[in-house]
């Protein structure tokens, strides 16, 4: 890769996105090599309200920690997506909810959509990894980090009784968003 | 045979700052002795206080002395205590110092149950900045902020310590000196928080401003209004009006806060 | 063997900087956005032996904390703006008692409850004047989660070397970002521990001044008997109102900071040397302006960064010798104009300081300083 490359995850509170980013700049800069600063921002409230967490990968040392031009975008909520989508550089990635996310910001971008939300509750059966949904699609959309680099990184971060739930939320979101942005 | 005092004090240290006909010294020497009756190494004490009048005790005795800030003698006590609780921790103090800029600490290391002994020295006033009501002042009483009379309630100190959850209380008077050493030897001996509460008297600023014409007139009324525990069983409520009393009023067994922390420590490493 | 690597939270790193230089006791209280580092310790610090205590108040964890030095432990507390006010009359305790123990503060928006989840760096100036008197003051403030960790183990060499509080200021962004932190092999770092008396228990003084500006500090249960106030005290710790005693002593408290100033100071010079314009920032800003002299760079403006990594005490004597040279100095800070201040007074006029200033809870990004560059003539 060639400089910066700008992600910002966002939803609601409580929607695990913070880790979702962490997992992904670990990817990055523990199994992949490369650098990644993960930082984010919160409200007073754990659970609800808009919540975001920025990570920035680069194959050079990272100065500044938050995204100037926001390369990719996950929105899960309306209220992330209104709020959030303002610094998506023209061409920029964005995932959406396609449950939950209603009106897409206006704005050439390449738009990749699923049921994120439902996918975990139905398919994975535990709305809980809607997060590892969200990042193994992230994780397809954007090719900066490898797939495998992403699965060592989602499971070392979750406890052991929930690696093959996790392994297989990261491995569903990856494909649904391989298929959708075909 | 004498006691002999100046095995504890430190030497050219005295005259002390206390003024005539105050009580401090009286229980600094109790705590003299009770500290000799058990025995307690010089090296392996330290005697915490804040800010006060009472707070200049420590720096009188022998040992290892921490003389803090305005009311966070138990705070600073917490630190000593927990990162060596082998070493006996006294604090001592005033009821301002104690129970108002320290009311926080107080409670707190009263729940703790850490296992240190607390000498409060109520004289029911500000004594060093002039003698300022506490909120220990009777209710009426004149101070230099109170010159229409004090219109606070006053805690008692003692059940306060009781409610916070400290293990060990007890209250004795100044006039009472040859009772002051034993309980402060049980309150050291006990395991866990304990407060020994110590009436006093500041004939300089509370005296003059409240009639008591001399300091035998103030110690004549701690010798009134004193009652054992034991006496007090066999008194009605009408002849307990207005006495206070004094001995052992509380003494539980609970787990001690660093005893409680070793076991953290055992768990964490077992883990590890 | 490979070096064990993470991808740690600022304030992670810092309570593992603690445990690398030997800290065994933590006293604290609940503060946003300070919390981890408390957390982290809760955990690590019962494994070692160490000793954690959640005190009932800031105040009490400030008080605690110097409690346990005394006994010899090595000391940290974590806090954050409104924990710091607090924790002032304490920590104005240990200076003129001259107690070793290290305070990371994690600055928010101010005053008061401000903006708890916010970035700031406006505690840069009650590091240095929160508690009242003279007093040494000794602040760092790293900018990555590597130099947070290694900050860290620095505040408690400093603390320990100088028998004094040493505080230590990351700003919300770098105490709650994540990078890969290496850890450093024991011994790769240096780790300073406390001079112990070397006379015997009834020759000894807390202050005795024949050893130094520094003198050896006993530790209580060890042996030695020793009276320690905050009163103005005499080199055998009780209180004293002798005015050339007082004089002298509290210009030696000062004076043990002052003079060495070479060995506490610490900043970083990146493409100073023909800079035309020249950013002096600090924590995550510093970061912004690495970002923004890169850019300026490359269209051809000769800008450099000027990082302070101690803010106290202040590299005044390099800021005035490059002053000489250089056509204007910019200074982002997320204050309004603590820094600045403190550049304006020590470049006697040579050249003009342009301060970007921002306290609405965002960062000062690249851009901004790109802009106030071209200001610069």
């Amino acid at each position: 890769m060639a400089g910066r490359y700008e992600i910002r995850f966002s939803g609601a509170g409580g929607q695990g996105l913070i880790l979702a980013g962490v997992i992904m700049a670990e990817a990055a800069s523990i199994y992949d090599g490369i650098q990644a600063v993960q930082s984010q921002s919160y409200g007073p409230e754990a659970r609800g309200g808009a919540s975001k967490s920025e990570v920035i990968i680069s194959d050079e040392t990272i100065d500044y920690p938050k995204v100037t031009q926001c390369d990719a975008l996950l929105a899960l909520t309306q209220e992330a997506c209104d709020k959030y989508s303002h610094d998506l550089k023209e061409g920029g990635v964005l995932l959406i909810d396609s449950d939950l996310v209603l009106r897409e910001p206006v704005g050439n971008f390449k738009v990749t959509k699923f049921n994120i939300t439902n996918t975990a509750k139905n398919e994975i059966g535990r709305e809980i990894v809607t997060n590892i949904v969200a990042l193994g699609a992230m994780v397809a959309l954007t090719g900066v980090v490898t797939k495998e680099a992403a699965e060592k990184a989602v499971l070392a971060r979750v406890p052991e009784a929930f690696l093959e739930l996790n392994k297989k939320a990261f491995h569903l979101g990856y494909d649904k968003a391989m298929a959708a942005k075909a | 045979m004498a006691f002999d005092y100046d095995k504890y004090i430190r030497p050219g240290k005295l005259p002390h700052i206390w003024c005539p006909g105050c009580g401090h010294g009286i229980v600094m020497k109790g705590l003299i002795r009770a500290m000799d009756s058990l025995n307690l190494k010089k090296e392996d004490t330290c005697i915490v206080s804040g800010i006060g009048c009472a707070s200049r005790l420590p720096g009188y005795i022998d040992c290892c002395t921490l003389h803090t800030a305005h009311g966070r003698a138990a705070a600073f006590a917490t630190g000593v205590k927990m990162a060596k609780p082998e070493m006996n921790v006294i604090l001592c103090g005033g009821d301002g110092d104690g129970t108002a800029i320290g009311g926080n600490h107080f409670i707190h290391a009263c729940r703790r149950n850490i296992n240190m002994t607390y000498i409060i020295m109520n004289n029911y006033i500000y004594g060093m900045t002039g003698g300022q009501f506490s909120p220990c002042t009777p209710t009426g009483a004149k101070a230099s902020t109170t010159p229409y009379g004090n219109p606070d309630p006053g805690f008692d100190i003692a059940k306060l310590a009781i409610g916070a959850g400290a293990t060990f209380v007890a209250r004795g008077t100044a006039y009472h000196a040859a009772q002051i050493d034993k309980l402060i030897a049980e309150a050291i001996q006990h395991k866990g928080f304990s407060v020994v509460e110590i009436l006093d008297d500041c004939p300089t600023t509370y005296g003059r401003r409240n009639k008591y014409r001399s300091v035998i007139d103030m110690m004549n009324r701690l010798k009134e209004v004193a009652v054992p525990v034991k006496a007090a069983e066999k008194m009605t409520a009408e002849q307990l009006e207005g006495k206070v009393l004094t001995g052992v009023l509380h003494k539980v067994e609970k787990p001690e806060y660093t005893e409680e922390y070793a076991k953290v420590i055992q768990r964490a490493q077992a883990a590890k | 063997m490979a070096k064990k690597v993470a991808f740690l939270q600022g304030n992670e790193a810092a309570a593992h900087g603690a445990l690398y230089a030997g800290c065994r006791f933590f006293a604290g209280y609940p503060i946003t956005p300070s919390t981890e580092v408390a957390e982290v310790l809760s955990a690590e610090l019962p494994k070692v032996g160490g000793k954690f205590i959640q005190m009932e108040d800031e105040i009490g964890a400030m008080a605690a904390l110097i409690g346990a030095s005394l006994t010899g432990s090595k000391v940290l507390t974590s806090t954050s703006g409104p924990g710091l006010s607090l924790k002032q009359e304490n920590i104005g305790y240990a200076c003129i008692t001259e107690v070793p123990a290290v305070i990371v503060n994690v600055m928010r928006g101010g005053p008061s409850t401000g903006m708890p989840t916010g970035p700031s760096q406006s505690d840069v100036m009650c590091a240095k004047w929160g508690t009242h008197g003279d007093h040494p003051a000794i602040c760092l403030v790293p900018a990555s989660v590597q130099e947070l960790f290694e900050e860290t183990v620095r505040a408690f060499n400093l603390a320990e070397k100088y028998r004094t509080p040493v505080m230590i200021m990351p700003d919300e962004i770098v105490a709650h970002m994540r990078e890969r932190i290496v850890f450093p092999e024991p011994g790769e770092i240096e780790v300073v521990d406390r001079k112990g008396p070397s006379v015997p228990p009834e020759q000894y003084k807390p202050y005795d001044t024949s050893f130094g500006d520094v003198p050896p500090l006993a530790a209580f249960g060890s042996g030695y008997k020793f009276h320690v106030t905050g009163l103005n005290k005499m080199q055998d710790g009780f209180p004293t109102t002798k005015a050339e005693i007082v004089q002298a002593e509290e210009e030696r408290q000062v004076r043990k900071v002052e003079a060495n100033k070479a060995d506490i100071m610490k900043w970083e010079e990146y493409l100073c040397d023909d800079a035309d314009v020249i950013v002096v920032a600090f924590g995550s800003t510093s970061r912004s302006a690495r970002f923004a002299v890169n850019e300026a760079r490359k269209n051809g403006i000769k800008a450099g960064l000027f990082r302070l990594i101690t803010f106290w005490p202040f590299p005044e004597e390099r800021l005035l010798e490059l002053s000489k040279k250089v056509k204007g100095f910019i200074t982002p800070e997320m204050n309004l104009g603590m820094c600045t201040g403190v550049v304006k007074g020590c470049i006697e006029g040579n050249a003009p300081v342009l301060g970007i200033f921002r306290v609405d809870g965002e960062p000062i990004n690249p851009d901004q300083i790109l802009d106030k560059m071209k200001e610069v003539k």
